[in-house]
């Protein structure tokens, strides 16, 4: 079982990230369960949601309390929200912000991870570039495909496409393979680096 | 087909397959997303004929699925918590009048205080209705019990109520085979209405019945939710004929084999419960679990079998008569009667709070060591309970309670997200 945990705000398509993981996951033939944090979303303020991923049937109902992989779409939320309670030293955790964690003032908490499990994306900037819009949560699903390798790039076009038609989909698609291309390119520097 | 689809939207989805005529409700969280997605179907003509009618309250959207229900329509509402208080003297209506509608309860707890989340209150509330109620253990199931429901209801000229976990199901996105047009339309057979008020062949619905015929009626409504003990699992059968799965049924046994404890519960905690009894299995310890699916009318006899030989039944439930106890674990105690086996009782999940396979296999394992008192109060933080309780003995004006308790959390109102 995989366990993912996303933060964001209102409006910000928290909810919609984790349904299109799901069926990022479900398009590969393996079983999904996502759900939001339950309360009376409204616009701006904290929301939470999360996603399941298992090649057996879920059956479990529990909120997910040790996510392995975390999912920042709103890096404002740092000084408000505890995003990293719960997490195991091995999680994944990608942060949507144009800094780094040094900039953010999250240096030292980083050092406590596997290093090559968490990277920043601006994802905000590259929904603009594609999409016009502000909104981080596709392409986010494409650098997170890139820091995980647990679930396919194509699988993600797939969801984003059934969950956005005609050209808004296709923009969608383009800011989920730019934030992949964008991650990607972020591990392989990190790799040349450890061996130079 | 095989969808990952939300669980209100696969209820939606199926409820419009099985050809409602009238659909009558007021949006209440969380069932919101449910009547949504049918109003949507019925404002795009998909879900054709059908009239989806506004209304101002749950009273009125009861009111109006019996008089709909009354002229042979086939009838179908949905509500949660408040609102099915506010609507239940139309709810006893239905039962008493016999009219065959089927309604979703996404389970929610009932203020005060207020609260929108999961628990099971508001069915408890109405369990001496006369609806039947039939409780959902995952999505599927869900979908799956509409279906039958329609076909039980008509069947038996009774309202069927289908309970899904409030936000836990409802709002959950997970794998659901929905069926086709045709294969609902050979498994439900149009409405065929034991009464039906017709202009040219009139009756009159709602006699006035004193006390020379009122016990009789209200024996002849226990006979009929007992005809549906019967039904109950044929339809199961049918249905799995039908579509080639499990869904519904009076009782779900797992692991029950030699098993020295066997835990009872309605609805989603079921699939974690599951997981903790695997732990457990794993761990050498013989338990098991029954899932209730038929509440009302409640399968005295199915239980009974079900928990022979068993040593301790655990009953987990969502709600709890206040200044008594369980509920679900009162209707167990009458089954079990005759059967020497100790049962305990334990309330969670009350308001929202999630029940984990933690907690569960702690509960377990207490059982295991007898040590399990009567009635446990699962993961209950007694010490904020204790303060408030001090506050009240030394001060008269203590204040409101809620209050006083969020205060001591340092929450200002219930935290969301």
């Amino acid at each position: 079982m995989f366990q993912v945990r996303i933060h964001g705000r209102g409006g910000q398509g928290v909810v919609a990230a984790a349904e299109i993981l799901s069926v990022a996951a479900f398009v590969e033939g393996r079983h999904a369960q996502a759900f939001p944090s339950f309360g009376s979303e409204r616009m701006g303020a904290p929301v939470v949601s999360f996603c399941r991923i298992d090649d057996r049937p879920i059956r479990t109902h529990e909120p997910v309390m040790e996510p392995d992989a975390l999912i920042v779409q709103d890096v404002t939320l740092i000084h408000q929200v505890d995003l990293f309670a719960g997490l195991p030293s091995d999680a994944y955790v990608l942060v949507n912000t144009s800094r780094s964690f040094d900039e953010l003032g999250l240096g030292e908490f980083a050092r406590r991870f596997h290093r090559d499990h968490l990277l920043t994306c601006p994802a905000t900037e590259l929904a603009l570039e594609h999409l016009g819009r502000p909104l981080p949560n596709a392409a986010l699903l494409g650098g997170f495909a890139a820091l995980t390798g647990r679930i396919s790039l194509d699988a993600i076009d797939t969801a984003v496409r059934q969950r956005f038609t005609g050209a808004v989909g296709e923009d969608n698609v383009a800011a989920v393979r730019a934030a992949y291309r964008y991650v990607t390119l972020e591990e392989d520097e990190m790799v040349d680096a450890s061996t130079d | 087909m095989l969808r990952q689809i939300e669980g209100s939207r696969a209820v939606a989805e199926t409820v419009a397959l099985c050809r409602p005529e009238v659909v009558c409700a007021y949006p209440i969280s969380p069932q919101t997303h449910i009547i949504e997605a049918i109003g949507a179907m019925v404002k795009s003509g998909a879900l054709t004929p059908c009239e989806f009618i506004n209304v101002e309250s749950e009273f009125a959207a009861m009111s109006v699925s019996i008089g709909a229900s009354a002229t042979g329509a086939r009838s179908y509402t949905a509500t949660a918590s408040q609102g099915l208080l506010f609507m239940i003297e139309a709810v006893y209506n239905a039962a008493g009048l016999g009219l065959p509608i089927v309604m979703t309860l996404a389970n929610r707890a009932i203020g005060a205080p207020i609260n929108i989340w999961n628990d099971h209150s508001d069915a408890m509330a109405v369990r001496d209705s006369g609806w039947i109620q039939l409780f959902a253990e995952t999505n599927q199931e869900a979908a799956d019990l509409h279906v039958q429901a329609f076909r039980l209801a008509e069947e038996l000229s009774l309202p069927v109520m289908v309970c899904m976990d409030g936000f836990i199901l409802t709002h959950a996105v997970e794998r659901v085979e929905l069926p086709d047009q045709a294969e609902v339309d050979a498994f439900l057979p149009s409405y065929e209405p034991r009464q039906v008020l017709d202009p040219d062949d009139p009756v009159s619905i709602g006699a006035m019945v004193g006390p020379e015929a009122f016990e009789e009626v209200r024996y002849l409504a226990h006979l009929r939710q007992l005809d549906a003990l019967e039904r109950i699992p044929t339809l199961a059968a049918a249905f799995d004929e039908a579509f080639g799965r499990q869904s519904g049924g009076l009782l779900h046994p797992y692991r029950t084999e030699g098993a020295e404890t066997i835990v009872v519960a309605l609805g989603s905690v079921l699939g974690t419960i599951k997981d903790a009894v695997d732990a457990r299995r794993d761990a050498g310890e013989r338990v098991g679990v029954v899932g209730i699916t038929a509440f009302r009318p409640f399968p005295r006899e199915a239980v009974r079998g079900a928990l022979s030989g068993t040593h301790r039944v655990v009953v987990v439930e969502k709600a709890f008569s206040i200044g008594y106890g369980g509920v679900l674990s009162t209707d167990v105690a009458m089954a079990t009667h005759d059967s020497d086996c100790t049962l305990r009782t334990v309330v969670g999940g009350l308001g929202g709070r999630p029940i984990t396979r933690d907690s569960l296999e702690e509960v377990l394992a207490a059982a295991a060591r007898d040590e399990l008192d009567p009635l446990t109060f699962l993961d209950l933080e007694i010490e904020i309970v204790q303060r408030e309780r001090g506050r009240m003995t030394s001060t008269r004006r203590s204040g409101p309670s809620a209050e006083n308790i969020l205060r001591d959390l340092g929450t200002v109102a219930s935290r969301i997200g």
